[in-house]
């Protein structure tokens, strides 16, 4: 048996020492650099809070812009895109790894997943441009498919044009592939005990993924949730392909209404000239960061839910 | 047709069957298994097996790893369809249902035929729930049958005094012991055939493995219990017949105390009594 040349105790310990030094900087580079950013926009945005600033339109004058169109607008397109991305995103995430049997097509399929999420986002846009916006030049917008009343909200026009459902649907196809992969692995970490336990009772493949691996994968699965609708509600390039507006004066009444997203509306502030309207901006920012910790709020509260028959 | 007393001498076989002799069977015959080959792949890992198990007795697979025990038992209830690869030829029989057929409906032979794992399996759910979990997929219960249903089972794995003040708490919250006990009644709880049972005590203490054994002695009343074990004791203690397998092939079956004290085969001998393995 070999032995060995023995490490000196030091140099273990000063390794352990410098290592647990370069981690700890890391992380402090990381928070100083979100403080920082906080903390500016803290000071230079709350001045520019108040609840008309939350409950009105767009202006020429900072001192009464609002910004209550692109923050419903917001809100429908990201709950567009929860409706459409979670549910077909966990469903690909079974197939794939509780239905496919290992062949070439799943891993050529695995493969494009992985590939798509590396995409730029803005890519998607001009994907969505051509299928949601123009609808592939099949119909024109003056001559649309119309479904329902202007009026209602079930109205519905296809080709959709720039409209909030086309951009809920832009959103839902940059998120995806996150929401695919952080499913998949989420499935992947139930144990395989569970599985054959639920087989041997004479499961099927359903029953074993309704009542045993979905319900063990669901807590994960909905981190996956909240990671992907934070993308969503961070994204304005996509929006700014498909022909998102920089100025609305309506919120959405149905899937046809125009719309503006936050990021939108914040970019169109920042890169105007006058510094009373980085002001706003700043205090939009604001806004998002609250949307976006509701968004998670809320996620967590329910995997709260879901997990607690899990604990003993 | 005599069924040994289950309490007292777990294997009293009355005559056993002299060296030489081809083994009879006391009971009826619940599984039936003739030249039976099977395969991961191309790595062949039973090599033409015949075997006969009776009913309400309990059949002990021993031999050392990678004999293909384990593999034999989860073709019993084609739990190996699950792996990508595995095949098998031949024929193996339960009460007269072809199990190798690919008409057969797998899911409904897993209703007939429990299995118990290695490893305590429970569900994350409550242990109500684990137990009310086989008979809620095969049928609708009233709330008061499904309870029932529930404390019979539990009342079988020899589980119920225990946890019937906490039916609706977590099983991970059960000892190991405990928690392969409930993995019992929740097979038996879907009113199996066969009991299935692949090294069950082989993740558990002493205490534990004695209330298991004890416990299988008694479910050999009612069910046709085939267990895999590395135990040879374990093996003498629960098992009324015993097959042998070494390297993929049958070596050697008979009643278990035939088998322990006058083997016929050279090899079985080396086994039981600790030469090799």
């Amino acid at each position: 048996m070999k032995t060995g040349r023995t490490i000196p105790q030091a140099k273990r310990i000063l390794s352990n020492r410098l290592m647990w030094a370069a981690c700890l900087g890391a992380t402090t580079i990381a928070v100083l650099v979100l403080s920082a950013l906080l903390i500016t926009i803290a000071i230079e945005g709350t001045g520019a809070l108040s609840w008309s600033f939350l409950t009105s339109f767009a202006s020429r004058k900072p001192a009464q812009a609002g910004i209550i169109a692109p923050l419903m607008g917001s809100i429908w397109v990201c709950a567009i895109c929860a409706i459409v991305a979670i549910p077909v995103g966990i469903g690909t995430a079974i197939y794939l790894e509780e239905y496919a049997r290992r062949s070439r097509i799943k891993s050529l399929i695995q493969l494009n997943i992985s590939n798509l999420s590396g995409v730029p986002s803005i890519v998607y846009g001009i994907l969505a441009l051509v299928a949601f916006v123009r609808f592939f030049g099949i119909r024109s917008a003056d001559d649309a498919w119309t479904f329902g009343n202007a009026e209602s909200i079930f109205y519905l026009q296809i080709p959709f044009g720039p409209s909030v459902i086309a951009g809920g649907l832009t959103l839902a196809l940059v998120v995806l592939p996150i929401m695919i992969i952080s499913s998949q692995e989420a499935l992947r970490s139930v144990p395989q005990s569970l599985r054959q336990a639920a087989l041997a009772l004479g499961s099927t493949q359903w029953q074993v993924v309704w009542h045993v691996t979905l319900p063990a994968a669901l807590p994960t699965i909905m981190t996956g949730a909240i990671l992907s609708m934070s993308r969503a509600i961070g994204e304005a390039a996509p929006l700014l392909v498909i022909g998102g507006f920089l100025l609305v004066f309506q919120t959405p009444a149905n899937l046809m209404s125009d719309f503006t997203v936050l990021p939108l509306q914040i970019y169109n502030w920042a890169g105007r000239p006058q510094s009373d309207f980085h002001k706003i901006a700043a205090a939009a920012i604001i806004v998002q960061l609250v949307v976006l910790l509701a968004f998670n709020t809320i996620a967590i509260i329910i995997r709260q839910k879901l997990q607690r028959p899990l604990q003993s | 047709m005599e069924q040994p007393t289950t309490t007292s001498t777990p294997h009293s076989h009355s005559g056993s069957p002299s060296i030489g002799e081809p083994m009879t069977l006391r009971n009826d015959t619940a599984i039936e298994m003739q030249n039976l080959s099977a395969w991961y792949s191309k790595n062949q890992v039973l090599h033409a097996i015949d075997l006969d198990i009776a009913a309400k007795q309990v059949c002990a697979f021993i031999g050392p790893s990678g004999c293909g025990k384990s593999t034999l038992l989860r073709w019993l209830n084609r739990m190996n369809d699950t792996i990508p690869g595995a095949r098998a030829t031949g024929k193996i029989a339960l009460h007269g249902v072809s199990l190798l057929d690919s008409a057969l409906d797998v899911v409904d032979l897993r209703r007939r035929v429990g299995m118990v794992f290695q490893k305590p399996n429970p569900f994350p759910k409550s242990i109500f729930d684990n137990v009310a979990f086989g008979p809620r997929l095969h049928r609708i219960y009233s709330r008061t049958d499904l309870e029932e249903l529930v404390e019979q089972s539990l009342r079988a794995s020899a589980l119920w005094d225990e946890v019937k003040d906490r039916l609706t708490s977590s099983a991970l919250g059960l000892s190991g012991g405990q928690q392969q006990r409930l993995c019992i009644a929740r097979a038996i709880a879907v009113g199996p055939e066969l009991l299935l049972m692949d090294e069950p005590c082989s993740a558990l203490d002493p205490r534990s493995t004695a209330s298991i054994e004890e416990l299988i002695r008694e479910l050999r009343a009612t069910y046709t219990i085939v267990i895999v074990t590395h135990n040879m004791q374990q093996a003498s203690r629960v098992s009324d017949s015993t097959a042998f397998f070494y390297e993929g092939k049958l070596v050697e079956t008979g009643p278990t105390d035939v088998l322990f004290t006058t083997p016929k085969e050279r090899r079985t001998e080396d086994y039981v009594t600790g030469r090799f393995g």
